[in-house]
């Protein structure tokens, strides 16, 4: 199976960072996200509903809509705060790239760990500019705005192309799909990674990986 | 098409076009009130979240498009329209819409069901993006947004694609599958397909009462609204939604959490209100004037009565309590209609003096957008005679006023002479 990937592009103002990034990685969530499986007998399970909420940004024209979820909110929003705070001190010229990968989980036989195999992979390249004065800044409002709309346009037209998604698992195997960590929705497995990109444009060692489930070997 | 379709598949394909179509128009709608929009997710599926979404049904929206749909579904060349408008212009359209492409191997009630959930939470996301979206926030005071609902026959053609070096060029067609008659002014706007539906905000001399088909605002306060449990429950019964799913795709389907709740189908009795008409149809009595003859889709006749007859889109049962807008733009003398004209014949219009063989269209089309316009307000007899009668009243007073400041005029003739 080959790793569908899809690369998203934006400048943005160093305010606006972390709404760009929750704007995208949130409605990339929203599509991947169902509501929590209750298996009954086997073979059989119901879904829970997914609630969505409007958000709107303070610093872009911009709302979006996310999964109702205060807990995913807040691991979607530490892992943006992290990426953001790696842009601010890394001293390049605010270049960098977050991801969000969303892998299903293979069981290996010991003494093999198992093995993360990523289906989809979104990249969010960001460049950060400066602007000096209110007028820019102003202006600039309304055009990340409008870019994050084409940006929402183009995540949508990827997903419904339908292309390959994981089958769904029968309870024993649920866990290699889907995270079932929180208590309100279900994600698709998934991790966020980030790096940053030095002036010369080459990836630095800041690399940080956020594992949801319990990936450690052995 | 349907034959390959086992009886409960097609059943529940049905249900979720159905379900699927409501739903649109309640995120779409929803969309445009002008509020942020907040549902609760729920770990336990109640079996009444379609396509596991919580998305409120406001009743009067679901009303409106279930008289719209009128007992049937979006289905190949039928589709659903949700026009959303800022009272003078079109903001956008979307439509439900089913094209001949099937796929066969797609399982009914499994993957078509999860698609569809998909499309809809594709539908959240988009509505917020288009430029409506900000005007429709900032909506009160000075405007509102309206949406109205229509089903439209139309089809859409791919004609081909052709790759160059800088792009693809793709050519596509969209035809209408109903033919009905349309006015001068429709051939006019000159829109992309979506301009097909015509533009129902006409400039007919209503006074200060909008046409009656204008749409409905999209304003709606329920009572005692709170954050996240914005809206009423629904007022009908609803079918339950399938809950229970089976993780092997083999398996046929699972009724276990799949009950009915008593909605029956629409018994297909018609509402008097506009929206059952079809966007562009009028009643087959309208006069069909030699100027349209010469337009595409213009040579419209009666082709087969036995058709027409069944079509509802041409032959409503009910005569409209007011007139719309169509019919007023088309009879100078106002709305009345003036006698039925069952067929009519085929006429070359040549204008008189026209000279010009190769070009007889300029005179010719002068005089076809002259023939027939609109009615003036002012000589309107009801309006007319009501503005006398007012002007008669306050005569008395304005000469009262006048004499008292005769001086002031007085004294302004002098400064002028």
């Amino acid at each position: 199976m080959n790793c569908r990937s899809e690369v998203l592009e934006l400048t943005v103002e160093a305010r606006q960072v972390d709404e760009a990034m929750l704007a995208l990685l949130h409605t990339i969530l929203l599509h991947r996200s169902t509501g929590k499986f209750h298996y009954k007998k086997e073979g059989t399970y119901s879904i829970g509903t997914v609630g969505t909420q409007d958000i709107d940004c303070d610093f872009i024209d911009f709302t979006f809509v996310r999964v109702s979820s205060d807990e995913l909110d807040r691991v979607i929003r530490k892992a943006v705060s992290e990426f953001k705070d790696a842009l601010n001190n890394s001293g390049s010229d605010g270049m960098g790239q977050i991801s969000l990968e969303f892998y299903q989980k293979k069981k290996s036989r010991w003494p093999f760990s198992d093995e993360c195999i990523p289906w989809e992979v979104w990249s969010i390249k960001v460049n950060v500019v400066n602007l000096a004065n209110e007028q820019e800044r102003q202006i600039c409002r309304e055009k990340v705005g409008e870019k994050l709309g084409e940006k929402v346009i183009n995540v949508v037209e990827v997903i419904n192309r339908h292309e390959y998604l994981p089958k769904m698992p029968t309870q024993s195997e649920v866990d290699n799909v889907f995270d079932t960590s929180l208590k309100d929705v279900q994600p698709y497995l998934y991790k966020i990674t980030y790096q940053i990109t030095d002036s010369l444009g080459t990836s630095v060692s800041t690399t940080m990986r956020r594992l949801i489930k319990d990936t450690l070997a052995l | 098409m349907d034959s390959d379709l086992s009886p409960q598949d097609k059943k529940d394909l049905d249900k979720f076009i159905k379900f699927f179509a409501l739903k649109t128009v309640q995120v779409i709608v929803q969309a445009r009130l002008g509020e942020k929009i907040c549902t609760r997710s729920s770990s336990s599926p109640t079996g009444s979240d379609w396509f596991n979404l919580a998305i409120k049904d406001i009743p009067e929206v679901t009303h409106e498009a279930k008289k719209a749909l009128a007992g049937q579904l979006p289905g190949i060349g039928r589709s659903m329209c949700v026009e959303i408008s800022l009272k003078t212009s079109e903001l956008a359209n979307v439509c439900v819409c089913l094209s001949c492409r099937c796929d066969k191997d797609i399982k009914v009630s499994y993957t078509v069901y999860n698609r569809l959930s998909l499309l809809l939470k594709s539908l959240l996301a988009i509505t917020r993006v288009t430029p409506a979206y900000k005007l429709s926030r900032k909506q009160g005071h000075d405007y509102v947004i309206l949406y109205r609902f229509v089903v439209l026959g139309f089809q859409t053609v791919r004609v081909g694609v052709v790759g160059t070096p800088v792009g693809t060029v793709t050519l596509s067609c969209a035809y209408r599958t109903n033919l009905a008659f349309m006015s001068n002014r429709q051939f006019e706007r000159t829109a992309p397909i979506m301009g097909i539906i015509v533009d129902h905000f006409l400039d007919a001399p209503y006074g200060s009462q909008p046409p009656a088909n204008m749409g409905q605002p999209c304003n709606y306060r329920p009572p005692g609204e709170e954050d996240g449990g914005a809206f009423p429950g629904v007022e009908d019964s609803q079918e339950v939604c399938t809950t229970s799913f089976s993780t092997s795709p083999l398996l046929s389907g699972d009724d276990e959490g799949l009950s009915h709740s008593g909605e029956g189908r629409s018994d297909g009795r018609r509402d008097e209100g506009e929206e059952e008409f079809g966007a562009f149809v009028n009643k087959p009595s309208t006069q069909i004037t030699t100027a349209s003859l010469d337009l595409p889709f213009a040579a419209f006749a009666p082709r087969g009565l036995d058709l027409e007859d069944k079509d509802p889109m041409v032959q409503p049962p009910d005569s409209p309590p007011c007139p719309s807008p169509l019919q007023a733009s088309l009879h100078s003398q106002g709305s009345e209609e003036s006698g039925q004209q069952d067929d009519f014949v085929m006429v070359d219009f040549r204008p008189a003096f026209s000279k010009d063989d190769l070009l007889p269209m300029d005179l010719g089309t002068f005089y076809r957008e002259f023939q027939n316009p609109p009615q003036l307000a002012s000589l309107s007899l009801h309006i007319s005679s009501q503005s006398m009668a007012d002007d008669l009243d306050s005569l008395p007073e304005k000469l009262a006023v006048y004499e008292k400041n005769i001086d002031e005029f007085d004294a302004f003739v002098d400064m002028l002479q």
